[in-house]
Parts: C-alpha cells; sequence; structure tokens
C-alpha cells in the first residue's frame, strides 16, 4: 500500500491503528518468487473463521481503523469474502480488495460493489504472457487478469493497478506502462519489489541493476508527461527498491504507528513481513486487539527511539526515518535493532553495496527462482 | 480532466470512488480513496461536506456564509474558491 498518512507524534503518543491490512488466506493459485508472504506460510494451518473475522474488523474499527486492505494469500479463495466485505461496510471501512484477479469473474465482481467494497487492486506480473508465467508459475494468468481488470473498470470501480517490478520484467516497463493505460487504469503502481520473504530468498535473480532502475525511472518520467499532454489522469507511482537508496524508509510510517495486519491465523503484526522476527505475536484469539495494540511486548518493542543503536541513537534524522525496516535490518544483519543497512551511515552498509554489485552481473533466469508453493514452503517450516 | 475553469456556476463533485467522511477517532474528516486517505483540516471538511452533486460554487460559498456570520463574506468566498482549484487540481474533485 501506499500513500500512507503519516501521523507519527514525537510526544511518544502511541496513535491509532488507521490501517488494517486482513490478509484472510495464504492460499494462493500462483507462485510469484517475490512473495511477501512468510517462507513457512505453510506452518499456518487453522484459519480465523467469518465469526472471528467479524470480530476483528469490528474491534479494528471501534480502535480508530478506517483504512482496509483484504489482501492474503488470495483473498478470493475465502467463500465467506462477500459477507466479511458487507461488515466491512456497515463498519464504515473504505474496503480494499488486493487481489491477483484469479477467483474473480463478472458475478462475483457484481456481489461485491453490492456488498460495498469501494476499490479492487488487481496485479499484474507483466505485459506478456510469457514473463508472466515465468514469474507466478501459471500460463493462463495473464490473460485472465486482462478480463477482469476490463470488467473492474466496466463495473466502475477506481482502478489501482500494481505491478511489481524486478530484473526479469524491469527492461519492458514501456509496453507495462502501455498495457495499464489501455486497460483504462486510474493509477499504477510500479513497485520494485522488496526483498524480504520469498523474494530474499531469490534475491540475486530479482535485484534489478543500476541501469535498469536508471532507465525504467526514465520510461516513467517520460510516461507522466506524454499523459499529462494528453489529459489523461493515470497516476504513475514508481517505487525505488530499498537498496538502492542511501537512506532507509520509514517503514510502516514507523512501528506499530498507524499500520496493522492481521494474518491468516489471526497474529497482530506492524506489517506483513514482520513474522519472521525472531519474536512472537500475539492473535486475536488470545487477547483484544486494543491490549495488543497498546499493551502488547511485541508492539512496543520497536516503538519511540530508545530501543535505537548507533549510528541511529544519535543521528538528526532518527525522527524522520525512525530507523528504516525492523525486518531488512535482521534479513541483513541478524539483528532486528540495528540500523537498516540500507543507510550509508550503517556500519552494514557494505551487505547493500554487495548486493547491488551482484545485481551488476549475470543474474539467476527467471526459471531457476524458487517458485513461492506449499511444496517449497514445508522446508521452511519448524517442527 | 477538465481544463475548464472553476467559477461560481461550476458544480464540484467528490472524484468517483472517493468518500468524505467523519472520523470520531480523529475528531475530524478524512478524504478515503484507494489505499489511501486525506485528513481534512476543518475548513476543508467544511467545505467539501457541502459538495452534493447539484450545489455550485456559490451555493456553497452562501451556505458557509450562513453558518459562520461572524467571519467576513468575501473572505469565505475567497477561501472556498481557492480551496475549490486547489482540490481540482489534486484530482480530489471533478467538476461540470
Amino acid at each position: 500500500m501506499t500513500d500512507r498518512t503519516d501521523t507519527v507524534t514525537s510526544d511518544g503518543q502511541i496513535g491509532a491503528p488507521l490501517w488494517l491490512l486482513a490478509e484472510l488466506t495464504y492460499r494462493c493459485p500462483l507462485q510469484c518468487s517475490y512473495c511477501s508472504n512468510p517462507l513457512d506460510f505453510a506452518a499456518v494451518e487453522e484459519e480465523l473463521d467469518t465469526a472471528e473475522w467479524i470480530d476483528t474488523l469490528t474491534q479494528a474499527r471501534a480502535m480508530g481503523a478506517v483504512q482496509l486492505g483484504f489482501s492474503g494469500g488470495e483473498p478470493l479463495v475465502r467463500r465467506d469474502l462477500e459477507t466479511l466485505v458487507a461488515e466491512a461496510h456497515r463498519l464504515g471501512f473504505y474496503s480494499n480488495l488486493i487481489t491477483s484477479g484469479l477467483g474473480l469473474d463478472e458475478s462475483r465482481i457484481e456481489a461485491l460493489r453490492e456488498a460495498g467494497l469501494d476499490h479492487i487492486q488487481i496485479s499484474l506480473q507483466a505485459s506478456d504472457p510469457e514473463v508472466a508465467a515465468a514469474v507466478a508459475g501459471s500460463r493462463k494468468a495473464h490473460g485472465k487478469k486482462l478480463a477482469m481488470a476490463r470488467a473492474v473498470k466496466a463495473a466502475g470501480y477506481p482502478m489501482v493497478l500494481n505491478v511489481v517490478l524486478h530484473r526479469h520484467n524491469i527492461d519492458r516497463i514501456d509496453q507495462i506502462i502501455a498495457l495499464c493505460d489501455e486497460l483504462g487504469a486510474d493509477a499504477v503502481e510500479l513497485a520494485n519489489c522488496q526483498l524480504y520473504g520469498w523474494a530474499h530468498l531469490n534475491r540475486a535473480g530479482l535485484l534489478p541493476s543500476a541501469a535498469q532502475l536508471e532507465a525504467a525511472e526514465a520510461t516513467t518520467v517520460r510516461w507522466r508527461e506524454r499523459l499529462a499532454e494528453r489529459g489523461r489522469d493515470m497516476r504513475l507511482l514508481f517505487v525505488v527498491p530499498d537498496y538502492y537508496a542511501d537512506r532507509p524508509k520509514a517503514c510502516m510510517g514507523g512501528w506499530g504507528s498507524i499500520f496493522m495486519t492481521v494474518a491468516p491465523d489471526g497474529a497482530v503484526l506492524p506489517c506483513h513481513s514482520a513474522r519472521m522476527l525472531p519474536m512472537r505475536f500475539p492473535t486475536v484469539r488470545e487477547r483484544p486487539l486494543r491490549e495488543i495494540w497498546y499493551e502488547s511486548e511485541a508492539f512496543n518493542r520497536y516503538r519511540g527511539d530508545a530501543w535505537m543503536s548507533e549510528p541511529c541513537r544519535s543521528c538528526d534524522e532518527r525522527h524522520r526515518d525512525v530507523g528504516g525496516c525492523r525486518c531488512q535490518a535482521y534479513l541483513l544483519t541478524g539483528d532486528p535493532a540495528a540500523t537498516d543497512p540500507v543507510c550509508d551511515l550503517s556500519p552494514d552498509h557494505h551487505l547493500v553495496e554487495a548486493a547491488r554489485r551482484e545485481a551488476e552481473d549475470d543474474a539467476r533466469p527467471a526459471r531457476e527462482l524458487t517458485p513461492r508453493n506449499v511444496h517449497e514452503s514445508r522446508v521452511f517450516c519448524r517442527t | 480532466m477538465n481544463d475548464i475553469p472553476i467559477d461560481g456556476r461550476s458544480v464540484c463533485r467528490l472524484r468517483p470512488g472517493w468518500r468524505l467522511q467523519w472520523e470520531e477517532a480523529q475528531q475530524r474528516h478524512v478524504l478515503l480513496y484507494p489505499e489511501g486517505m486525506v485528513q481534512l483540516n476543518d475548513t476543508a471538511g467544511a467545505i467539501l461536506a457541502e459538495l452534493d452533486g447539484q450545489r455550485d460554487v456559490d451555493a456553497v460559498i452562501a451556505i458557509l456564509q450562513a453558518r459562520y456570520p461572524e467571519a467576513p463574506a468575501a473572505a469565505i468566498a475567497e477561501d472556498v474558491h481557492e480551496f475549490m482549484v486547489d482540490a481540482a487540481q489534486q484530482g480530489w474533485i471533478h467538476h461540470d
């Protein structure tokens, strides 16, 4: 999700979780090698049922959550999605369905609309079926996605298309944007894949080179100019991979600041990647959501700046970027409280520079990436 | 997008799919759109709340002038006009 509202307070007050990401399931028909789901997702077996989700939505809304994403996995796998959407609408959420488009058809689009869904975001993997198949593991998916994007637009929804960029599709960004234009998108997220979860596992085959990135950004700028000349209102949001920044992003606007994810089994997380951190997150089956957000050790651990180590602790910019991303710090250094190595002030920044150098070389071909599926996931499940 | 300038007779409405809502927890109006939210100040919230798809800019100004009689009428008219132009530029509203 993008364009987050920043309400980090510097006086130590804990704000409300304005955003709720409801990951309804880890089940998904696709096998994208950059999936942000945890590597050991197959260990999660008992999903929250309809009543538990309704209770979670009700609690979150009472706490002030107003933007709601239904995500996964593929949320359309849940047959009770329409019921949950209707409840979200009744509660006053602005609800977004974040989907691959697989499992959608005209009648379901209509049913979701009647239930009060506000927006459908469809992800595309590429501009052509060959690359899409190599990335997502399905030959049929691409055509189906295009048909559903057209149907969503025809149903009158505002449409955001999301394209995850990596070294195997980024050189085709011109064709990708042209396709989104033709599909009638209102906005396009050109999001370079961030290297967590499956994407971290496949990093050597995903991170684009500096030259690829530069060319893609230049193409995006040219497209913005062309669209403006035509009076076509299609916003292009280009997200640079963290690995090519000199300062880290203020991840999620700060840990436990405005954003909350509830995972399929009810685990409450400060972001959808945090589950891989070496700590335990409480679930909605154990404690009320309010208590988890305001009082749990997990949510308080990286709030404020007392937890920071050097160079963050004495840095003037520590409230701007809140030390960066805890998941990135952990993945690269083994210490979740370290400065995000993306920062060029970090003593571990050489790790990021090494990954950039690696990206200058020939990468693993797309077909050699590890697909995200239950079989591969079992390897990572703790016994 | 629309190149016609906004004047007193323009009818402005929220961009399709966007929603204005009072948020008790935040004590303000917010403008909700796909995967995002604009947190509005009191003035912006008061103006957008009067857009019903029928009223033109002059009608919105008249309503707010009646509601805030202590504020200079000309200042309200100017604020509303400036806000509408800005909101249209930001893509929050469309106008006829």
